[in-house]
């Protein structure tokens, strides 16, 4: 992989450069009491004072609505404008976390399993993805347990790793990240060959989610387990709507009179109304049963299917969860009863 | 009708009345023959307590700019209580409301007996005044707008 | 071993009681709701300042609603929504034991409504300096600024309801948010639906809201709903002087009415 030296000056011009040049340049902002991604207009609007954003970085592949269409209704004729592809933007992502990176893996597994979503697609083509390595961790991280780790580069197009003079090593992963450099060849310079891992976050790895996978099968059936586990859940959606890898949506129309559009929203399964039938049976009735679908999509179905792990130890859903449900706590109680 | 010619804009203004008062004595200001603004478009209830408030936000999500809500005077209500229980909610729904930033004078409550077609006249044209006053809703319609498409925030 | 820990171990060990819901160590120094059922596992409660969620929204939840001797260990904020679950008939005379703390911290039994509902009116009703000088920063603004600073906090709800889902006193098994026919509250969250969501979940507070604050410590994005929520229960008090977690047998403020009612606003 080829590494490059990009200064703080050097990454400056970067982003000033590509919002003049019209990119929607998204990046972890202060909003509030709050550090999420946000579309920004100057450099200075970026913070790095974060462990993960409360966010994933799936809005700009997956935001939490996208009008598919617009419809009205004019004297029984009906008009339909379908999805325009050209409203999206070329984008540039920045500041992501290589644990959010890697969850559009997971996410991008989803929505071209069986047919594409050409919506997710373009919307991810179109987006050039910066990351940028851990230099500090919490309790709830816990990628390394997740096969991720602090400077993984997997996910990114370019991986940042900030030096302790400000400067940052860039490791050029793939080809658009490749174009993007080539684009501003002069901002990237040689590389120092400073050592990436002294810099990284230390995250211990408490358990190996190939042991959470190994056995989340045989717990399938064991209701009373699974109830222990859901006790504390109040079923409200927060950790789904953080996850960077949960993709459940609904679709839903939004109408004023003969005029309206379709949009598909984000979802959870934590919710009761979830799998709720229209003959009043719902198969996943109580929280014990609705938790059992969460951990069992991400750490069975998603392998199974899929082959990648619905979970990149972020620790996006614990912090979120308002009852402090700790994804990682359950996946260890997993591999010991 | 006498509108203000100097003033172009014409408020959007929908009535929620009650069945047995109101209503009755907007009928009565028809039969009189009193003219009233005619931005008005009147909704009939049963009574003023079944007058939700999420009516009133919904009046207002589909471009409405001012509201009026009339039922019958107290102990004159046909199911005996339902406007003083319809009292209570909107006295704490219009502090909330403001709370919210909306501005309160875009509801005009008034109680208009099945007698009263001529302050039910009065009513509406002072309302519809105090409306054109306010100018159009246009932060609520800033929000409709938006609701259709948010993408990156 | 404290004397929480002690008690509850006496009390599961006992055999009169089988479960207790309590607070535990968490995450990072938080405090979270435990459910212990074991003796040798009475070592795990804990009970400081740290503990200020309210628990009450355990009480009335199918799986533990069976459990027919069970105890709660409750802040004060849980104690005053046990008073307002008891005057809406949520929860049931002698279905459980309350371990309350007197201000030394010392463990006081409650074990009927009567009970709790004495103990509580000894507690402060109210908002706190830092909720009630939050409360007067929004008030002195002006309209259009009011306006402004709440449609950039609605602007940013995922609707993930966890506000509703950690209210004691949403305990609907239909919320208002569920009905689509007709969709009162739209699915996907603009600023719009948020904020026809939020004055909804206001507005079913009225006279209920026991300004626990637990809507606001919920939400992951840190919007100050607990505001709205403080708004209603101010001026049910200021109007109807009626204060939500005082009184097992109250009528809900807007459920009951006098002729004498006073309001300007009325032509």
């Amino acid at each position: 992989m080829e590494r490059k030296l990009l200064t703080k000056d050097s990454y400056r011009s970067l982003i000033t450069k590509l919002i003049g040049q019209n990119y929607q340049v998204v990046a972890p902002v202060k909003k509030d009491t709050m550090i999420d991604f946000l579309k920004i207009s100057s450099f200075d609007e970026i913070t790095e004072d974060y462990i993960v954003t409360v966010s994933s970085a799936k809005t700009v592949a997956f935001p939490r609505n996208e009008k598919l269409f617009d419809y009205e209704k004019q004297n029984k004729k009906l008009t339909q404008q379908d999805f325009d592809f050209d409203s999206i933007p070329q984008s540039v992502l920045i500041g992501v976390r290589p644990c959010d990176a890697f969850g559009f893996h997971s996410l991008s597994s989803i929505f071209c399993w069986d047919s594409i979503d050409k919506i997710y697609t373009t919307r991810l083509e179109r987006t050039t993805i910066i990351g940028l390595s851990c230099n500090k961790a919490d309790d709830y991280c816990f990628c390394t347990s997740a096969k991720g780790s602090p400077g993984s580069t997997a996910g990114s197009d370019i991986l940042l790793t900030k030096m302790t003079d400000g400067n940052y090593i860039a490791e050029i992963v793939t080809e658009k990240g490749a174009k993007l450099v080539a684009d501003f060849s002069d901002l990237f310079t040689a590389d120092g060959g400073a050592d990436k891992e002294s810099l990284l976050a230390k995250v211990a790895a408490n358990f190996s989610v190939d042991d959470v996978l190994a056995k989340i099968n045989s717990k399938f059936e064991d209701e009373a387990f699974w109830t222990e586990q859901a006790m504390r859940c109040i079923g409200c959606g927060a950790c789904a709507y953080v996850c960077p890898t949960c993709a459940c949506f609904d679709i839903q129309d939004e109408s004023h009179g003969g005029k309206g559009h379709r949009v598909r929203c984000w979802d959870s399964c934590g919710l009761s109304l979830f799998t709720l039938h229209t003959s009043g049976h719902n198969p996943r009735e109580n929280q014990g049963q609705r938790w059992r679908q969460r951990l069992m999509h991400k750490f069975s179905y998603m392998p199974d299917r899929l082959n990648t792990i619905g979970c990149v130890g972020c620790g996006r859903c614990s912090r979120a969860c308002p009852v402090d449900m700790n994804i990682a706590e359950h996946c260890m109680s997993i591999i010991e009863n | 009708m006498e509108t203000n010619n100097t003033n172009s804009f014409e408020p959007k203004v929908v009535a929620f009345v009650c069945n047995w008062c109101t209503y009755a004595g907007a009928d009565l200001t028809g039969t009189s023959r009193i003219k009233y603004a005619t931005n008005v478009k009147i909704i009939r209830f049963p009574c003023t307590g079944r007058i939700d408030f999420m009516l009133l936000m919904k009046a207002f999500a589909n471009g409405a700019d001012g509201i009026i809500i009339s039922g019958c005077h107290p102990n004159d209500c046909h199911y005996t209580s339902g406007n003083f229980h319809a009292r209570r909610r909107w006295m704490i729904f219009r502090n909330l409301l403001d709370f919210i930033g909306v501005d309160v004078n875009r509801i005009v409550f008034s109680w208009v007996s099945a007698a009263e077609g001529a302050k039910w006249a009065e009513v509406v044209n002072e309302s519809v005044d105090q409306f054109r006053q306010l100018g159009p809703a246009t932060s609520y319609q800033k929000l409709i707008k938006n609701s259709e498409f948010q993408e990156v925030e | 071993m404290n004397n929480l820990q002690q008690k509850a171990q006496q009390l599961l060990e006992s055999g009169n009681y089988g479960l207790i819901v309590g607070y535990e160590k968490g995450t990072s120094g938080k405090a979270r709701p435990v459910f212990i059922r074991k003796a040798e596992h009475a070592s795990k409660l804990i009970f400081d300042e740290s503990c200020d969620q309210n628990i009450a929204v355990y009480l009335y939840r199918q799986e533990i609603k069976h459990n027919k001797k069970k105890v709660i260990v409750a802040n004060h904020h849980t104690l005053k929504s046990i008073v307002e679950l008891a005057a809406e008939n949520q929860v049931f005379d002698g279905d459980f034991m309350v371990l309350a703390f007197a201000e030394n911290g010392d463990i006081i039994e409650l074990n009927t409504f009567e009970e709790i509902e004495k103990h509580v009116a000894t507690l402060y009703h109210g908002l706190t300096e830092a909720e009630a000088a939050m409360m007067k920063k929004i008030e002195d603004m002006s309209l259009e600024d009011r306006w402004a600073f709440w449609e950039n906090e609605f602007s940013k709800c995922i609707k993930c309801y966890a506000c509703r889902a950690s209210c004691p006193m949403c305990y609907c098994p239909t919320c208002t948010v569920e009905i689509n026919q007709p969709q009162w509250i739209s699915v996907p969250s603009h600023t719009l639906g948020n904020l026809e969501w939020h004055v909804m979940r206001a507005m079913h507070l009225a006279g209920r809201c026991v300004t626990c604050g637990q809507c606001g410590k919920a939400c992951p994005l840190e919007l100050p709903i607990q505001l709205l929520t403080y708004k209603v229960a101010l001026d049910s008090k200021q109007f109807f002087d009626s204060v939500a977690g005082t009184s097992i047998c109250a009528d809900n403020a807007l459920a009951i009415f006098k002729p004498e009612d006073h309001e300007n606003f009325i032509r």
